[in-house]
């Protein structure tokens, strides 16, 4: 009802008008790349808005990326590094903000404004100096490397959404569990994190997305054939002076497919209401 | 089943303290009730029992135990909260089973538990659900099988029924008072409804301000209450209070005269109460009557009459401005704006001193 009417001054139908042309200015792109990807490389450059046809229709783009190149290696790089560090700044982050958000302790609020700084500050200021690091301890063109700078990026934002999340859960459940005898990492695991399994996914979310598209850490920390990730990978279609745009686009267009699973997965965590009823 | 002793207990925030040093005997099977207005401690006294909050100074005895360092779960307790806090994600009865399982009980006595308890609370055909899916009153009763099922040593309250509307509140009160009686576990209660208290209390607890005012049976906290304070905030509605003076001592009892020159001699000890004290009569509204019939006589003029069906309550100030309730029954023809007789026997009225100290009866 007083979301209604909070609509009021533009209704309905402007919000729907405006969303709309929002989503089709975000789509069209990845529009173009897959539609493309899917047409011979005369036809894309002759009419690249048109949709592939029988004549221009081809798949060589696909054929060239999966036959000659190492495809598969830089999609199991991006998968497995994408998703060690989801799992590493998931967990830690959701315990850090447990703790940061629950017990009160010296340096508390110390230590949360460290973490704000964090997300202030671009992580890429400090690629010098990391780089520095990544060779001192011998990680260059490793996986772990990327993990590593990735969970350091990635944490800061994690925690905050998740503390300020926690921080909503009613106090009394958490006693109720501690007088029902639960251990402190029992409320944390059967009953903190299922009620902020939301809060989760939209980190997952917004963890995941930049990972998957960085090019800058793989480029400089681990450029090497064997520890490229899909967006380096690409790379090497374009040239100085040929691009091979049929292998880009087509490699473009099976690197979202990952991606989309994984948001999928996550979206349909993002049920909402999954607190009401607890506490009246 | 086990007794309680708080000695000399104190809690404070920071520098603020809020409860200043309690002390307080409860056996076991008792069923006692706090009350008291809001902020006085209540709640900040039971979960200084439960554990959940440390306590500053003083001792707290669970059996022989003193527990002052034990968690809540090393204290055998189980706490039913105002909001319910049910576990939202988890069914009926997983809710209830929880606190079992992670302890590692055996799966079949849990089950066993579980069901059992579920019956006696009439919650075997809801086992299933999620508590977004239940009444309020099917939720309280999911939090208080929730206690039942761990077998505490002392089930702790607070306002479980303040959620529940009126008719809900009565029924789920005396399934509380049936369950003390089958299970005989020491139960604390908080709440700050006159009626709970005097129906299931044992014992009753009244709190003000951080300070233990009067602890007794409910009848006796209403035949004789200690202060000013316990007098009004025992009985619905609260005793009336007249300012009058002591104008005579003598073996039979104290003489006073109430601001309207009314005389009456109170069977009471004088204690250190001395001729020409100011002093506050207090009577209840229900010792009142219309007439002249009993000992201590007051004219005033009506204000208000509430017709309640069964009671009505007269509402009458005196010639100096004090306002008084008077219950009558339903009979009673007294309408706004007439003048208005009252009387009430001696041994109905109270009598309290410049402290406001009650005076004690004479044996
Ligand atoms: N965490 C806290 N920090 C500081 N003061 C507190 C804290 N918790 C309670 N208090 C104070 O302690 C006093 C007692 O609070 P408590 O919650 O025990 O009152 P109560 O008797 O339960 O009241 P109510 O009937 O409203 O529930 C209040 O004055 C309150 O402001
Ligand atoms: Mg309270």
């Amino acid at each position: 009802m007083s979301m209604q009417k909070m609509r009021k001054p533009l209704g309905a139908a402007g919000v729907h008008a405006i969303l709309g042309a929002y989503t089709v200015l975000a789509l069209w792109p990845i529009f173009l790349v897959i539609a493309n990807s899917f047409k011979e490389r005369k036809a894309i450059f002759r009419d690249p808005l048109a949709l592939p046809t029988i004549d221009s229709f081809s798949l060589i783009g696909f054929e060239k990326v999966l036959g000659k190149s190492s495809f598969g290696l830089y999609l199991f790089n991006s998968l497995s590094v994408t998703l060690i560090t989801l799992a590493i700044v998931l967990l830690i982050g959701a315990m850090a903000a447990w703790a940061l958000s629950e017990y009160k302790f010296k340096g508390n609020t110390l230590l949360s404004i460290y973490m704000a700084i964090g997300i202030m500050v671009p992580i890429r200021l400090g690629s010098v100096s990391i780089l520095q690091l990544i060779v001192d301890l011998d990680l260059t063109n490793t996986r772990t490397a990327l993990v590593l700078v990735y969970v350091a990026q990635s944490l800061p934002l994690a925690i905050f959404i998740l503390s300020e999340f926690m921080r909503q859960i009613p106090g009394d459940l958490k006693e109720a569990a501690r007088c029902d005898g639960i251990s402190e990492y029992g409320i944390f695991f059967h009953i903190i994190l299922p009620l902020v399994r939301p809060a989760i996914a939209t980190v997952g979310v917004f963890t995941m997305v930049p990972i998957w598209n960085d090019l800058w850490f793989p480029l400089i920390l681990a450029p090497s054939p064997e520890t490229a990730t899909i967006t380096l990978g690409v790379q090497q279609f374009i040239g100085q002076y040929v691009t091979d745009w049929n292998s880009v686009l087509a490699s473009l267009t099976m690197a979202i497919l990952p991606v989309l699973i994984i948001y999928l997965i996550f979206s349909r965590q993002l049920i909402r209401g999954i607190t009401s009823g607890a506490v009246k | 089943m086990s007794s309680i002793r708080l000695n000399n207990v104190k809690k404070a925030y920071g520098a603020t303290e809020v409860i200043h040093g309690v002390d307080l005997d409860i056996s076991e099977g008792e069923f006692v009730v706090f009350v008291g207005p809001s902020g006085c401690g209540k709640s900040t006294l039971l979960r200084l029992i439960s554990g959940l909050e440390d306590i500053t100074d003083g001792d707290l005895y669970i059996g022989d135990e003193r527990v002052n360092d034990y968690r809540p779960k090393e204290r055998g307790i189980a706490m039913v909260f105002q909001s319910y806090a049910l576990y939202p994600h988890m069914t009926v009865y997983k809710n209830m089973a929880f606190g079992l399982k992670l302890g590692k009980t055996d799966k079949a006595e849990i089950d066993r538990r579980v069901r059992e308890t579920a019956k006696i609370l009439q919650l075997d055909k809801l086992l299933d659900r999620r508590p977004s899916e239940l009444s309020g009153g099917q939720r309280q009763r999911v939090a208080i099988g929730r206690a039942i099922v761990r077998q505490p040593k002392v089930f702790l309250f607070d306002e479980p029924l303040s959620n529940l509307d009126a008719a809900l509140r009565v029924q789920t009160r005396i399934e509380i008072a049936n369950l003390h009686e089958e299970l005989k576990t020491t139960i604390i209660y908080v709440t700050h409804d006159q009626v709970e208290a005097m129906t299931l209390a044992d014992k009753i607890v009244v709190l003000n301000g951080g300070n233990v005012e009067q602890v007794g049976a409910p009848l006796e906290l209403y035949n004789s209450p200690r202060n000013l304070f316990v007098a009004g905030f025992i009985g619905s509605p609260s005793m009336n209070f007249i300012k009058g003076e002591i104008t005579l001592i003598s073996d039979t009892g104290v003489t006073v005269t109430a601001g309207g020159g009314s005389a009456v001699t109170l069977p009471l000890k004088p204690g250190k109460a001395t001729v020409g004290e100011a002093v506050t009569i207090g009577v209840r509204p229900e010792h009142m009557n219309e007439g002249a019939d009993g000992d201590f006589h007051l004219t005033g003029r009506v204000d208000v009459v509430e017709r309640l069906g069964d009671v009505s309550y007269v509402y009458f100030h005196l010639p100096d401005t004090e306002r008084l309730t008077m219950s009558v029954p339903f009979t009673s023809a007294a309408k706004k704006g007439e003048a208005i007789a009252v009387s009430a026997a001696s041994a109905d009225i109270h009598l309290f001193d410049e402290q406001g100290q009650a005076l004690e009866r004479l044996p």
